[in-house]
């Protein structure tokens, strides 16, 4: 158990290492020098040579892959261009509302999903199954833009039901502004209720194919008990292995959702970061979103260990 | 196709997807979209840039546009065939690039013990990354031509193929006829290419496939975001884009093209799920 805690800690590091190594890479490909690139060609000569000073441009690539790495693990991620700001500063002052639509549209997806697909499971091969696994693979095929589009103009222009788009603005109290989130996380949530429901429908599938389960119908337990008491204890496994694999699909999911809906999240900036060139801001949140990525698969990992007793490393 | 010809024959396999309604209906959504989207030129269809500005937003139907209009009074039928083009062309471009790679990638890491930790570790940090996210930064880097979005998302799906290949790799490697034809002293490269890649090439294809729709997803996406490719080129996501201008009045606009995305996705997903039940049965409970 140690040994395995250790060994998943150093290869996270290892992980983390290379995340930060190819953010670091990909920046520096960019054909051109940086420089004059994110200055643009309007920039004279001395700009350019005060930017390359600055970004410390002028002193060989392995001393700036170390200042670079070291900042980085200081939580330094460099300065916006655009906002002239840390980009750590910039990127927390837009997390609420991504935190908060990632953790909404987690928990629609999951009322959605898990019991549709429990039911799928207990009922294989019926009518209603095989209707809910189309319908999961049809929400997983449209583009969560066209969701959104959608839903915004018919539950939100049309009907009223919803704010349209933005986030309250300035005075908006914390309530307010999650309103704003609600139509946006049904939005991205029927999105990734699809990988939801097939993987617990797989799992349910296994699971009421386990030898206690037969027993307990054996005893002549009834059968809403052996579902609920035997079955859906045990779903718990996979419902968590979903959750660290939908983080990704969540997160490319919410820089979709935040453009329609104008929310001024993380995703957002980061488009626009793109549209600005606004390097430093690319890299920083791919490193943010990547090592949150890393961070949640290893918590996963580790609740194994806490919801299922059989699982030892 | 070079799977294991002795247990899934072409044959049999098309006998095998032929059983499942649900999948012969797909493929014929898919073959049809991409007939008629590549028939166009054949069909000597050139002018589907033609403007009018008289007939501009002209709702479905009406003035003679089966679809309607755009906002420059151009056929949307026309233009979604058009874009079609492109967005069936990166999806395909993709899932043969990705599968070059992956496989690549994973045969090496699979055969070769002192290459696997380093490969391995480089997929991982590569999964890290969230797929939209990887793609638009590599695009902002590298500048949105078609090519440059084909490469960017086959860097993004490439670990997906790397790391089936690999896991396969390591198991096939260790079965008996693997060491017998070592023993025999065939060399290695021969080895990985007429004993693992003839016996993974079913979970390949199936995978190829399923990126096939993923990268149409994504380019839509990112067309949408407007960092995709240059909007001259029209594809579904940017005529989706472009239209949200006119969500009020034209919302068919947006509607059409987001309906053929998401025809075509499904389509390429079923179709992917049908081969993989058909190819591999252990894993038919898996959908």
């Amino acid at each position: 158990m140690r040994r395995y805690l250790i060994k998943r800690l150093i290869g996270m590091i290892v992980v983390i290492f290379l995340v930060l190594s190819i953010a670091f890479v990909l920046v520096r490909l960019a054909p051109g020098d940086p420089a004059s690139l994110m200055l643009g060609p309007d920039a004279t000569p001395g700009e350019v040579q005060d930017l390359r000073v600055r970004l410390g441009l002028d002193r060989s690539i392995i001393v700036q892959y170390a200042t670079f790495l070291g900042n980085a693990l200081r939580g330094d991620l460099g300065t916006s261009l655009f906002f002239d700001q840390p980009v750590t500063q910039v990127l927390a002052a837009r997390a609420e509302p991504s935190i908060f639509l990632a953790l909404m549209s987690l928990a629609v997806a999951l009322l959605i999903a898990a019991p549709i697909g429990i039911w799928a499971a207990y009922r294989r091969g019926s009518l209603g199954d095989q209707m809910s696994v189309s319908t999961a693979m049809l929400a997983a095929s449209v583009p969560s833009f066209l969701t959104g589009l959608i839903f915004q103009r018919v539950l939100a222009t049309d009907l009223g039901w919803f704010p349209v788009s933005g986030y309250g603005g300035p005075g908006a109290g914390f309530w307010d502004r999650m309103g704003y989130l609600i139509l946006p996380a049904i939005t991205l949530g029927i999105t990734n209720s699809a990988l939801i429901l097939r993987f617990t429908r797989a799992s349910m599938l296994d699971i009421l194919g386990e030898d206690y389960v037969r027993t307990a119908r054996a005893k002549g337990m009834s059968e809403a008990r052996v579902v609920l008491r035997h079955a859906l204890k045990n779903a718990g496994i996979p419902i968590i292995t979903v959750i660290g694999l939908t983080f990704a699909l969540l997160v490319s999911g919410a820089v979709v959702t935040e453009r329609v809906f104008n929310l001024p999240g993380m995703g957002n900036l980061v488009v626009n970061a793109v549209l600005r060139r606004d390097y430093p801001v690319i890299q920083g949140t791919l490193i943010v979103v990547a090592a949150l990525y890393v961070l949640v698969n290893l918590v996963t990992d580790l609740l194994y260990l806490v919801v299922d007793k059989r699982v030892k490393y | 196709m070079a799977a294991s010809s002795s247990t899934s024959p072409p044959q049999g396999l098309i006998r095998q997807l032929a059983r499942r309604p649900s999948v012969v209906i797909a493929l014929v959504f898919f073959v049809t979209i991409v007939g008629a989207c590549f028939a166009l030129p054949v069909l000597g269809v050139t002018d589907v840039g033609g403007m009018s500005v008289r007939n501009r937003l002209s709702p479905p139907g009406v003035n003679g546009y089966m679809l309607g209009a755009d906002a420059f009074g151009r056929d949307l039928m026309g233009r979604l065939l058009l874009a079609g083009q492109v967005s069936l062309g990166i999806g395909l471009g993709v899932s043969i690039l990705s599968s070059i790679l992956g496989v690549a990638i994973g045969l090496l890491a699979g055969f070769y013990k002192r290459l696997d930790t380093p490969l391995s570790r480089l997929i991982d940090a590569l999964m890290a990354f969230p797929d939209i996210l990887l793609a638009l930064s590599l695009v902002a880097i590298f500048g949105g031509t078609m090519i440059n979005v084909i490469l960017a998302l086959s860097i993004v799906y490439t670990p997906r193929i790397a790391r089936i290949v690999r896991a396969s790799t390591l198991v096939i490697r260790e079965l008996p006829y693997v060491e017998a034809a070592r023993a025999l002293g065939t060399r290695t490269p021969s080895i990985m290419w007429t004993h693992v890649l003839r016996n993974i090439a079913s979970p390949i294809l199936v995978q190829a496939t399923f990126i096939f729709a993923y990268a149409m997803l994504a380019e839509a996406g990112l067309s949408f975001l407007g960092v995709g490719i240059d909007p001259q080129t029209p594809t579904w996501g940017i005529m989706v884009n472009e239209g949200r201008q006119y969500i009020d009045n034209a919302f068919f606009l947006i509607l059409f093209p987001g309906f053929v995305i998401a025809l075509a996705v499904l389509s390429l997903q079923i179709v992917g799920d049908g081969l993989r039940d058909a190819l591999d049965p252990r894993l038919a409970k898996e959908t």
